[in-house]
């Protein structure tokens, strides 16, 4: 276990914006005495009150590039200070779950993909490992490793995604470029195994959708051998930023007992001292056989959840590594002629694969009617995907406990009591994708 | 694959559930290795208090709430809480099993937003699709679905498609969710 650092330091704003809520304003140009009489006010019926002390709502969002999509915050503010804060959302819903009860199960696998759609794996593996889980199919080693090695990449993408826009609304404009210019490598990586740079629908019930191709693998292992050196070179700009540092230490904590009743999973909770992994506590995929650490925090600040998710790339590029070392051969698909797609080569020659490939297609398998949850870790937390099956080729209630939906009840305990600047650095951390929470 | 208590061990929690609140559990089952507690709705904050608080169970994390229609069963709706005891790693499903009482009521069952505040979006969210009313909830409204939108889209007799597309040259007034 690595641990980020010791103890927060008992100075600077937060500390007074936590304490004393009346200390908005120290200038005069604040003072509301500076402004004896504004028309209006008394008719409003506020001519004896402060000005710093009137409550204002403002609304934050939803088209606020700050948000990271269309979230809107309700904020009331005294001053610059957050009184209380109610977030709506809803706005990008698009009623995939209900879609996907009209969908035969290897049609929603797309669908599922476009919600966190910077984590299109790990919804694939939620719904499909909940497919095989209903089915009760076990999947080759091959297709398990390949689902290893493409999940982790993932992670790397949605982290990057995550690391550049938040440094940028701290103001590190840097950060976004060299950011995105890795994300833009494993994206070609992405499209080299799958055709596809984002929403790939890769993996399928019973394996994989293809091999890897020939020079994957050495082009995933120059990737490896390069990006702790990226980390590296991101660490060195943001890590001894003295800005950064004062934008992030010491806010947004939320204690550990209430992150833990507020549903919080993922780099969240393990920032605040949890370490909670499901691939380390409960392993899914060969998660078992991997040697790799799961970085917590101390405090459960912005600070200690930028450094649990720097350290959280290096662990997972041990794991990209560790899964190209030990990829075992054989075949990528089950051998389940009811469930999978027979290969393409037999259709010529085969007349019953023929036959198995047009029911497949046209009409779907049928998976036994029960219902069963399947958590995965995705890189917001855990994600976990509710089927129930009654049966027939359609799904009878699709649910995804996404965790940005769960982790956003946490931000007002984050940010009440700050700044305005503290609540975009707390959102900033938080990492919600709003194609996640309203679904 | 997620651990779960096994069958005598979810027969035991039953039969004590059922000592300790007379009539609180309606039946178990185990679906592919998980378990799952049948409730009845009323008791279900009984239930679950008692699953988080007594030693050697603890089901402490109320990892997700959500919402099921059942349609030609009865009683037609379900409402999931995934539970998790962390130490153990031990999943349990506790099911209240909600019948529809016809009409235009809609179906109540006690809320557990404030013992459990992870709740609160979810219970809003089974509000939204489902029409379940959580009763006692501090702020009970839609949160996915526009505020002003009529019928709940994920019941199973809800129809799929023919949904106008709004657009705001298109809408009559101003819209109720602005507010």
């Amino acid at each position: 276990m690595s641990t980020t650092r010791g103890s927060t330091p008992a100075h600077g704003r937060d500390v007074v914006a936590r304490s004393a809520a009346e200390v908005v304003g120290y200038s005069a140009v604040e003072r509301s005495d500076a402004y004896p009489d504004i028309p209006g006010r008394e008719a409003e019926g506020l001519a004896g009150i402060d000005l710093e002390q009137e409550l204002m709502t403002i609304n934050l969002g939803p088209h606020h590039p700050a948000t990271h999509g269309v979230l809107r915050l309700l904020v009331s503010l005294r001053g610059e200070q957050v009184v209380d804060l109610k977030p709506i959302m809803g706005y990008v819903h698009t009623g995939i779950e209900k879609n996907c009860e009209d969908k035969s199960y290897w049609k929603a696998i797309p669908f599922v993909e476009r919600m966190d759609y910077l984590s299109y794996f790990f919804n694939m593996q939620a719904f499909v490992g909940c497919v095989e889980t209903l089915l009760e199919l076990e999947i080759p080693p091959r297709a398990k490793y390949l689902r290893v090695i493409h999940l982790e990449l993932n992670r790397l993408h949605s982290h990057l995604v995550w690391l550049g826009t938040s440094a940028l609304d701290l103001g590190a404009m840097s950060m976004f470029f060299y950011c995105f210019r890795d994300r833009d490598r494993i994206l070609d990586l992405f499209e080299m195994s799958t055709g596809q740079r984002m929403h790939t629908r890769y993996f399928q019930v019973g394996g994989v959708f293809e091999d890897i191709p020939v020079g994957f693998e050495r082009k995933v292992r120059e990737f490896c051998a390069e990006f702790p050196s990226r980390i590296d070179q991101f660490e060195a700009l943001l890590t001894n930023n003295e800005i950064f540092l004062h934008r992030t230490k010491g806010v947004g904590i939320v204690p550990r007992e209430r992150l833990l009743a507020l549903g919080v999973t993922g780099p969240l909770l393990r920032a605040a001292g949890e370490p909670w992994d499901l691939r380390k506590v409960d392993p899914y995929l060969p998660y078992g056989e991997f040697d790799f650490n799961v970085p917590i925090g101390t405090v459960g600040d912005g600070w200690d959840r930028f450094k649990v998710r720097i350290q959280e790339m290096r662990e997972t590029v041990k794991i990209i590594e560790q899964a190209l070392d030990g990829l075992p051969e054989g075949p990528i698909l089950a051998d389940d002629r009811k469930i999978v797609l027979p290969p393409r080569h037999e259709l010529g020659t085969s007349m019953e694969a023929l036959i198995h490939h047009f029911k497949l297609v046209t009409e779907g398998f049928r998976v036994p009617p029960g219902e069963a949850y399947y958590p995965v870790e995705s890189p917001r937390g855990e994600l976990g995907c509710f089927i129930l099956a009654d049966g027939s080729a359609k799904p009878a209630r699709v649910h995804f406990r996404d965790p940005s939906f769960v982790n956003l009840q946490a931000f007002r305990d984050m940010s009440v009591g700050s700044y305005v600047a503290d609540l975009i650095m707390s959102l900033a951390m938080l990492d919600p994708i709003l194609g996640g929470i309203d679904r | 694959m997620p651990r779960a208590p096994d069958a005598p061990g979810l027969e035991l929690i039953a039969a004590e559930l059922n000592e300790t609140h007379p009539g609180s559990v309606l039946g178990t089952y185990h679906d592919h290795g998980q378990a799952c507690l049948i409730a009845d709705p009323e008791q279900i904050r009984e239930v679950l208090a008692w699953l988080r608080d007594t030693p050697g169970h603890e089901y402490t994390f109320l990892a997700s709430v959500h919402g099921v229609d059942y349609l030609p069963a009865e009683p037609r709706f379900g409402v999931h809480y995934e539970l998790l005891n962390m130490p153990r790693v031990e999943r349990l499903r506790v099911r209240a099993a909600v019948p529809d009482p016809g009409g235009d009521e809609l179906p109540e069952v006690p809320s557990v937003a404030d013992e459990w505040p992870t709740a609160d979006h979810q219970e809003r969210e089974v509000y939204d699709f489902f029409g379940i009313v959580f009763r006692g909830h501090p702020d009970l409204r839609r949160i996915l679905m526009p505020e002003d939108y009529v019928g709940w889209p994920q019941r199973r007799d809800f129809p799929m498609g023919g949904e106008p597309v709004i657009f705001t040259n298109t809408e009559k007034e101003v819209p109720g969710w602005y507010a």
